[in-house]
This record gives structure tokens, C-alpha cells and sequence, in this order.
């Protein structure tokens, strides 16, 4: 445990380096979110009683989004660890006495929660000060807020499970291109990236909530708003431990299978 | 007149060696395509949904906004198709390959340009292409030919525009040496905003759009012509100005090359 959690603290240290590019992509990120809510305005201007939560609780959830798009974003994935199954370095990781999973695993959560620190905090500080309908607003209750922070850890556990099968996957494809892209723009469409999960029509939502995407961000960010509360909260909590646990499980198992019948690229 | 036909016969030559280094790689090459589409995809059941719930947003129906969303997907994937060159510049820079390209007595841009030809954003064209088709056909717009020619000029004015922004992209090369995150906001964001005629954004973002970044007139103005909301044929050639903002980026690229310092080993 002690040799992966190094691997942890070694990736979290070097990821935080990079301040400059959180600072370019802190600026991105804000024009991303508020072209986001110019347009959700405008369909809430069009016929607000098709809203399916209330305006403020969109705005918190597209604010919340951008502010950790590092946690829940598909596409967020190292090319290292995709170059070193191309190219044949993971010969050096085979040899060391770690799993590949559980190490790949650290460095992925180290990656995603290191980029997601240094750049949330000045979004949501800034979003903070947006007037009402437009802004983050304080999240509902005490008790909603460490819900919030609870499923958020799920979220990221999940989202990183999600891509280490599109890492493992690789051992048998070789080209992660075709992959990649396939997986990557899945999760985003089923996680609530495109649109968040409450604005589809009832029937496809129903089924979207229960797949693995949904337990990514779409819970987090909906408990934080509000949208989620009391016992509505038990369901999608469930899901996304059982995901977790079956996700984690299963990639474990077929990254063993792959090591055992790994074939080295390049030279 | 001599040496631009040269210049044109070069460019082809290029794009004919990329293309056949391309398809040395023919699995590779198609799921790029599909993944290319599949990007879009999203964003077109985004609108889907969102209209299934809504039905329209300020006037606008479901197929107009897809027509909208696919002449700017149209304008963007021909310019990145061509430009292309440009998005990758900042490995150029890099590794001190523009060296070569200054010493080549041939036009430097011709040659960045040539440096790469992506033939994978068909992908994207070609689901363009299908919702303009739908978009068309549910429009009820009453075809005349200034019409026909007003979604010429908005794909000539369009390409024009982001082959400009792709300009300053490469030219900021120069002086960052590393291409700048922010300007995607520029590109894939208004590809991706765009899908929307840019009056949903209210009036402020029309005047930004309108003068600092001319999208509005390669997709707002021309847009409303097409819808017949506007009449006056001022409309019809208003996407031809977003040529003049190449100027600008071209006399940008000048500075940033006579400011070039080699890197790389």
C-alpha cells in the first residue's frame, strides 16, 4: 500500500507544478461555463416550466462542472501510460514488484485530483460572486454539502475506473486511438456532460441513471444543487459504490489477464 | 503569375503527399473519421434533446438551429481541414523546424500550410452535411438564388475567419513558444457555441461577436437573411467582410516571424 501511495504523492506533487496552464485553463473554463448558462437563459426564457430544476440549481451544477472538469472528464487521460503501451516502456513497469492496476490506478486519482485543485478554486471563488440567478450558490444544507463531498470521491473513484478499462483495453487493441475516442465520447454524452441527466426525456433518463456514467458527476453535482435530496439520495449512492466495486474488480482482473499475454511493442 | 501558379501546384502536391501518407494507415485513418463524427454526434443529440423538451428558443426552431449549427461545423471543418497546419505549429517552433522553412525559397505559410492536410475531418463534414440536408428540407425557407449564394459566401467568409484565428494561433507560437490553451475558446469554442444562432446569447455577446471577432457575420446576420427575417441584400455579401479580418492576423504572423528565434536541437 505504502509503495502506491508514494506513487500518489509523486504524481499530486508534479501535477500541481503546472500552475500557469491551470491558469490558462481556469480562463477557458470560465467562458466554457458562461456560454453554457447564456444558453440554458435562453431556454429557460423560451418556457421555463420545461425546466426540470430550478434555474439557480443549473447554474450551480454548470459552475460545480467546470470547476472540477478535471475529476469527471472522460478525456483527461495520460498519453503516458498510453505511449508506454505503444512503445513498449511498460516493460519497465512489468518488471517492478507493483501491480500495474493499483499503481496506474494512484497515478490517475493523483493526476485528476492534483490538476482539479489547482484550477477549482478560483472558478469557484469568481462564480461565488455572480449575481443570484447566475452564480454558485451556497449549497442547500450542512448535511447536503458532505453528501456532496462524499459522492464526489465516488465520482472521481468511478470516473478513473471508467478509463483504466480504456487503458487495459489497449494491451489487446495496441492503437488507442480508435478506443479512446469511442469510449471518451460514450461517457461524456451518458455522464451529463453534453446536458445534464434531468433534461432528457423521462424514459431514457430512467435507464441513463442507472448505467456507470451516471454515477460520475451527475450525482455529486446534482446533491450539491439540491436536485437530490432526502431519500432520493440512497439509490444513486448505492449504484455508484456497486459500480465502483464492479468496475475496479473487473479492470483488476483483465489487466492480470493482459499481463500475462502481453505482447512488447516498438524497441 | 508564373510563381503563384508554382505555389499552387506545390500546395497540391503537398496535400497529394499527405494524403497518400495517410492512407498507409487506412484503419487508423477510418476511426479518426468515425471518432470525428462521434464528437459531433454528441453535439447534435444535445440539440436533439434539448428541443424535445423545449421546441424552440427565442424564435428559433429545431431545424433551423441544426442549419445554423451545421454551416458553422461546414465553415470550421473545411478550415481545419486546410489549416491544419497551423494547429500543429507549436511542435514546429519547438523543435526548430521552421529553420527549414525560412530557408526554403518558397512562401513560409504555403509551406506550414502544406505540412499537413487532416482528410480525417470529413468525419465531421459529413455529418454537416446530413443535418444541413434535414435542416433544409424542414426549414421552409423560400430558396432564391441570393439565398443560394448568401450560404456561398458565409462558407468562403467562415473559412476565411477561422483560417485567420488558426493564423493567430500559430503566429502567438512565435512569441509563447507553446501554443495557448485560451485560444481554443476561440476555435472549438465557437464551433461548439456556435450551434446556436449567436442572438440566443443576448446582445452583448452579438456586439462582441459582431466587432471583435466577427463570427456574427459569417453566422448571425447571413442567418437571419436566410430565414427571411431580414430583407435587405446587405446581408447577402456581409460574410465576404469576415475576409478582411485575415489582415490583421497576417500582419501578426509578419511580426511573429521577424521576431523567430531558433529553439530546438
Amino acid at each position: 500500500m505504502k509503495k502506491y501511495l508514494s506513487f500518489f504523492r509523486i504524481r499530486f506533487l508534479m501535477g500541481v507544478q503546472y500552475r500557469a496552464a491551470a491558469l490558462a485553463g481556469v480562463v477557458t473554463q470560465f467562458v466554457w461555463g458562461g456560454m453554457e448558462i447564456l444558453i440554458f437563459k435562453a431556454f429557460y426564457e423560451a418556457n421555463a416550466e420545461a425546466f426540470p430544476m430550478t434555474f439557480q440549481a443549473t447554474t450551480s451544477y454548470i459552475w460545480l462542472q467546470q470547476a472540477f472538469l478535471a475529476f469527471f472528464m472522460a478525456w483527461m487521460m495520460e498519453s503516458e501510460i498510453f505511449d508506454s503501451i505503444v512503445n513498449g516502456n511498460i516493460a519497465y513497469e512489468l518488471c517492478r514488484p507493483v501491480r500495474i492496476y493499483s499503481m496506474w490506478f494512484a497515478r490517475s486519482v493523483a493526476n485528476r485530483l492534483s490538476k482539479g485543485v489547482l484550477r477549482c478554486f478560483p472558478i469557484l471563488i469568481f462564480a461565488a460572486f455572480l449575481p443570484a440567478p447566475y452564480g454558485m450558490a451556497a449549497p442547500e444544507s450542512i448535511s447536503s454539502f458532505l453528501w456532496f463531498l462524499l459522492t464526489m470521491v465516488l465520482g472521481l473513484l468511478v470516473t478513473v475506473s471508467f478509463c483504466m478499462l480504456i487503458y487495459v483495453l489497449t494491451f489487446f487493441t495496441i492503437s488507442p486511438q480508435g478506443l479512446r475516442i469511442f469510449f471518451v465520447s460514450m461517457v461524456e454524452f451518458f455522464a451529463g456532460s453534453v446536458i445534464p441527466l434531468p433534461f432528457f426525456p423521462d424514459k431514457i433518463r430512467t435507464i441513463m441513471e442507472l448505467l456507470p456514467f451516471a454515477a460520475m458527476q451527475n450525482v455529486p453535482l446534482r446533491i450539491y444543487s439540491g436536485d437530490l435530496a432526502g431519500t432520493y439520495l440512497i439509490k444513486p449512492i448505492v449504484l455508484q459504490v456497486i459500480w465502483l466495486i464492479l468496475l475496479t474488480v473487473f479492470g483488476y482482473f483483465l489487466c492480470r489477464y493482459a499481463e500475462k499475454r502481453v505482447s512488447l511493442q516498438g524497441g | 503569375m508564373e510563381k503563384k501558379k508554382c505555389g499552387l501546384q506545390l500546395y497540391i502536391h503537398y496535400i497529394s503527399i499527405n494524403v497518400r501518407s495517410m492512407m498507409q494507415y487506412k484503419s487508423s485513418f477510418v476511426l479518426t473519421v468515425i471518432g470525428q463524427f462521434l464528437v459531433s454526434f454528441n453535439v447534435f443529440l444535445g440539440i436533439y434533446f434539448m428541443f424535445q423538451r423545449f421546441h424552440q428558443v427565442k424564435g428559433y426552431t429545431y431545424s433551423e438551429v441544426l442549419l445554423c449549427f451545421s454551416i458553422m461545423l461546414m465553415e470550421f471543418s473545411l478550415a481545419e481541414c486546410f489549416a491544419r497546419g497551423f494547429d500543429t505549429f507549436s511542435t514546429m517552433v519547438k523543435k526548430g523546424e521552421f529553420d527549414r522553412v525560412m530557408v526554403r525559397p518558397r512562401n513560409e505559410i504555403l509551406q506550414v500550410l502544406g505540412s499537413k492536410f487532416e482528410l480525417t475531418r470529413i468525419g465531421r463534414m459529413l455529418q454537416a452535411i446530413v443535418m444541413f440536408i434535414y435542416g433544409i428540407a424542414c426549414s421552409e425557407i423560400q430558396w432564391t438564388v441570393a439565398k443560394v449564394l448568401t450560404i456561398v459566401f458565409m462558407l468562403v467568409g467562415g473559412m476565411a475567419l477561422f483560417t485567420g484565428i488558426f493564423l493567430i494561433y500559430a503566429a502567438l507560437c512565435f512569441f509563447t513558444l507553446d501554443g495557448l490553451e485560451f485560444m481554443n475558446v476561440l476555435t472549438d469554442g465557437a464551433r461548439e457555441y456556435g450551434k446556436y444562432p449567436i442572438g440566443v446569447y443576448g446582445k452583448r455577446m452579438v456586439q462582441i461577436c459582431t466587432f471583435i471577432v466577427p463570427y456574427a457575420l459569417v453566422q448571425y446576420y447571413p442567418f437571419l437573411y436566410l430565414l427571411g427575417r431580414r430583407t435587405s441584400g446587405v446581408y447577402v455579401v456581409l460574410p465576404l467582410l469576415a475576409i478582411l479580418f485575415m489582415f490583421p492576423c497576417y500582419g501578426l504572423w509578419r511580426v511573429g516571424v521577424r521576431h523567430y528565434k531558433s529553439s530546438g536541437s
